[in-house]
């Protein structure tokens, strides 16, 4: 922690003509150099995310209670989480879409696990500012593509959470998921 | 003035300080002070050695878990092991599975919220879980206890002067109250409900001996279960918990000298180097 | 400031030259720790702790810093936050044992720099404001170290929050309002935590303003060295770059060594074991001590036992254990004597060994439990404690006949070489 010092008081010294070719200053200081930099970097790891913080980097969600045309909201990594399972009318909607036409072209297949297609799972976070789009909850504002709507700026989303209008710029993100059972996935 | 006014308080101070002690010495002539019990027949921890003893120590993996093994089995129905998590246990050689059954299957239940009605409910521990608390509060633990709260054992080992070494001492050093101390402290009997330990700072222990007979655990890896070699294994595991990151101390201890002692070297070179032309010259 | 021969600061490089019109950064730091700085060439490694005690400030502000990222200043969580940083934050366990062996060696180097100043008399005329300004120093120092030892939150944080705010309870008719302002309640809790925590924080920053006073105030007639007889031509003084950052350089690598052993393979050595167990206000821990650096001040305290008519023991205690302390601020004009270095007066040199026995046993009884026979061995020492600033240093300074100084420190420093001819590879400048 103190090769700062240390690399000051010697760094320095190499100053003077016939010294700054002197091999062993030259050796002292650079030795003070690498002692700073190992100290700075614990210093620098000790702001990343901890053990404990680390250990809550997954979350399983229990699909069992969520009837077709039903969505959740929980949390994923300490940010909204939106598991939803489509209508086949809500499927139909989503495939009839040409996804060359839309701002972030992906179709439901890319979005979600194969022979599961009705399990939406995606991030509740709106790409554009980040504030939690509205349509998880009964009754809340679903905007015209009957997806998500983004109260902050208009950012509508469609069934499959794809941007169709409004600032957003991308899709609503789906995270890393997988199956580990019918009826539970496992985030993360 | 300065001085004089030091001079006065110098003597006040020094005076008073004075009289004190001739007061003090006079009282202690005359009225020696009594010896006590605790002062008498307490003990120091014994000598044992561990692993992780000294500036190269590490843990032994086997001998922690079968002291994990010894805690669950004995120690964890009454104590706590609040600050350590399931998931910390990969630190003694089990693998995510494993720490995950551990949590799973273990007998105390982690607090919990009814999603449905809000009440309190409990469920199974996952790995990034603490160790669930057997007693809801210390209301509850020392009603359950005689009144007596069994302490948190996280940091136990830390807690205690010669921490492990005290741990076994305490678990191996149940005894019958000697006859001296009897003969000697009348009144030093052992109340009903506590049990005497010489290597407990008041002598009289709360806590019935867990560690009773040979064989009360069965270790898997073949160790016999002595009550010593119990002892010895909950000891070592108990200072995993209260300072699970010893090895990476020792071992960042080790580099970081050996990369000093280089370095101090090198600037110790360099002064002497820097000053040549000063020693003896006049300007 | 400086003497007539100091080098003058010459940017070479454009960019410096820039700088130094804009803003004289450069110029100030030259001047005052670089090659600006003409210092005596005799300075022997007594003269290192200075520099050390800056760089266990900046230890301590740098991991300080750090675990106040991690830690919750509330009385329900805090001992747990600093548990969870000990074992779940990256690097936590180090930056933790490092705030906390780094107060200790903080209090060591400068205990050291203040028996070099006690030793060779640097304390008085021209520098009396150095000293008193180290004083200060040494103040703030202590209450910054109180405060942060209470933070954790364990048995020994709480119950040495009690005791020495209860000091303050001795004092006659004012003293419990005080007390109970202190800890913003009638016994430590959350208000207290956190009043503590935020003037823990506060207090090193005025530590780091208050050593640049000390050593501009230095800078005023230039450090002094262990003949105690004043620079008197260029050929006395050395640059300060790089002669004396080079042996400050060694200083720090063995400072750092010392430090590193204590960090890694001792840590918990200096601290109390009952600081691991949680804060409960329903139990006192058999005995309270405060950490080591308090406990010469703690025998002090502890040394009044008897009333003295109308004052009762315990303000006694009180009184004296800060009158312990304040009395240092008085020394400048308590110890008269003309010569400055102790390797100069003879009489001196005695009692001043007599004087760092007295504070070591003060020491250890102060760590000891308060029965006999310790109070009554701390009573005699800090009797003499007392009587050696207070009467004794101002009679050696009148009867004293001090040995015959050097005519100059070039003239000392040939003298000791031509001692030690024959030896080629003697050391440097000592």
């Amino acid at each position: 922690m103190a090769s700062v010092e240390h690399s000051d008081g010697q760094g320095l010294s190499g100053g003077e003509g016939v010294r700054r070719r002197d091999f062993i200053n030259i050796a002292a200081v650079s030795f003070a150099g690498v002692g700073a930099v190992a100290v700075v970097l614990p210093l620098i790891d000790q702001m990343n995310p901890s053990a404990d913080v680390l250990a809550l980097a997954s979350t399983e969600v229990d699909l069992s209670a969520i009837q077709p045309g039903q969505a959740i909201k929980t949390t994923f990594r300490s940010q909204p989480l939106f598991v939803r399972q489509l209508t086949p009318k809500e499927i139909a909607e989503a495939d009839k879409v040409d996804p060359s036409t839309l701002r972030d072209p992906q179709t439901l297949e890319e979005r979600t696990v194969d022979g599961k297609k009705q399990w939406l799972i995606t991030m509740g976070v709106c790409t554009h500012l980040g504030c939690v789009p509205l349509g998880a909850g009964e009754g809340e504002n679903r905007g015209e593509f009957g997806g998500y709507f983004c109260p902050c700026h208009g950012s509508s989303y469609d069934t499959a959470a794809r941007i169709r209008k409004g600032p957003a710029p991308k899709n609503l993100e789906v995270p890393k998921f997988s199956f580990t059972s019918d009826t539970a996935i496992l985030v993360g | 003035m300065v001085r004089i006014g030091a001079f006065l308080v110098g003597l006040f101070f020094a005076g008073w300080l004075l009289v004190s002690f001739l007061v003090g010495a006079y009282a202690y002539v005359t009225e020696p002070p009594a010896k006590t019990v605790e002062h008498e027949f307490h003990l120091a921890p014994k000598h044992v050695s561990f692993s992780f003893d000294g500036p190269f120590g590490k843990y032994d993996q086997q001998q922690l878990q079968r002291g994990f093994q010894v805690f669950k089995e004995v120690c964890s129905a009454c104590h706590s092991l609040k600050f350590v998590a399931f998931r910390d246990l990969a630190a003694l050689g089990y693998n995510e599975a494993e720490v995950k059954a551990i949590a799973k299957q273990w007998a105390i239940k982690t607090p919990d919220v009814d999603p449905a009605t809000g009440e309190a409910s409990t469920r199974d521990p996952v790995p990034a879980d603490h160790f669930p608390k057997p007693f809801a509060n210390n209301v509850a633990a020392a009603a359950a206890n005689n009144n007596a709260i069994p302490p948190d054992l996280s940091l136990m080992t830390k807690a205690r002067h010669h921490g492990p070494a005290y741990v076994y001492s305490l678990l191996t050093g149940f005894q019958q109250q000697p006859a001296e101390l009897l003969k000697e402290f009348p009144d030093a009997k052992t109340p009903e409900g506590l049990h005497y330990n010489p290597y407990f700072a008041n002598l009289n222990l709360a806590m019935a001996p867990p560690l009773t007979a040979d064989g009360q655990v069965t270790y898997g890896d073949g160790t016999k279960p002595t009550v010593d070699q119990m002892a010895q294994d909950v000891s070592a595991f108990l200072a995993w918990t209260a300072e699970p990151k010893l090895e990476n101390r020792h071992r960042a201890g080790l580099a970081t000298v050996v990369f000093l002692l280089i370095a101090t070297a090198l600037a110790y070179m360099s002064y002497q180097n820097i000053w040549a032309d000063k020693k003896k010259a006049v300007a | 400031m400086s003497f007539p021969w100091a080098e003058h600061y010459t940017p070479k490089h454009p960019v410096m030259q820039w700088v130094d019109e804009k803003l004289p950064l450069p110029r100030l730091v030259y001047n005052a720790i670089g090659a600006g700085y003409p210092v005596p060439r005799n300075l022997n490694y007594f003269w290192n702790f200075g520099v050390l005690a800056g760089l266990a400030l900046v230890i301590q502000i740098v991991t300080g810093v750090i675990m106040a990222m991690h830690y919750g200043a509330n009385d329900l969580v805090a001992f747990s936050t600093v548990e969870q940083t000990m074992r779940d934050v990256n690097a936590g366990w180090l930056m933790r044992y490092a705030h906390a062996n780094g107060a200790s060696f903080f209090f060591i180097v400068v205990y050291l720099h203040i028996f070099r100043g006690l030793y060779f008399g640097s304390y008085k005329a021209p520098r009396e404001m150095v000293w008193l300004l180290g004083l200060v120093i040494f103040l703030l120092m202590m209450a910054t170290a109180f405060m942060g030892y209470v933070l954790p939150w364990g048995q020994m944080s709480y119950w040495g929050a009690k005791v020495i705010t209860g000091l303050f309870g001795a004092i006659p008719v004012v003293g419990e309002p005080i007390q109970t302002w202190l800890l913003g309640g009638f016994a430590p809790g959350n208000a207290s935590l956190n009043r503590f925590f935020s003037l823990h924080f506060l207090l090193p920053f005025v530590i780091a303003g208050v050593i640049i006073l000390h050593i501009w105030a230095l800078h005023i007639p230039g450090s002094s060295n262990p003949t105690g007889v004043e620079v008197k031509g260029p050929q006395d003084t050395v640059p300060f770059h790089p002669y004396y950052t080079a042996k400050d350089g060694f200083g720090v690598g063995v400072f750092l060594i010392l430090f590193a052993i204590m960090l890694f393979f001792a840590p918990n050595y200096l601290g109390h074991p009952d600081n691991y167990i949680e804060a409960n206000p329903l139990s006192t821990p058999a005995h309270i001590v405060p950490e080591w650096y308090f406990w010469p001040f703690y025998a002090i305290l502890r040394a009044f036992t008897v009333d003295f008519f109308f004052v009762p023991a315990k303000l006694l205690g009180v009184l004296a254990m800060f009158a312990s302390i304040l009395l240092l601020f008085f020394l400048p004009w308590l110890d008269t004597s003309p010569v400055r270095s102790g390797s100069y007066r003879p009489t001196f040199r005695k009692f001043f060994w007599i004087l760092i026995l007295d504070v070591l046993v003060l020491g250890y009884c102060g760590g000891a439990p308060a029965e006999e026979p310790y109070v009554m061995i701390s009573q005699v020492f800090a009797g003499y404690y007392f009587a050696h600033f207070l009467i004794i240093l101002p009679l050696i300074a009148r009867f004293e006949k001090p040995l015959p100084l050097p005519n100059s420190i070039t003239d000392a420093v040939l003298a000791k070489y031509a001692k030690a001819d024959g030896e080629p590879a003697a050391v440097p400048a000592e």
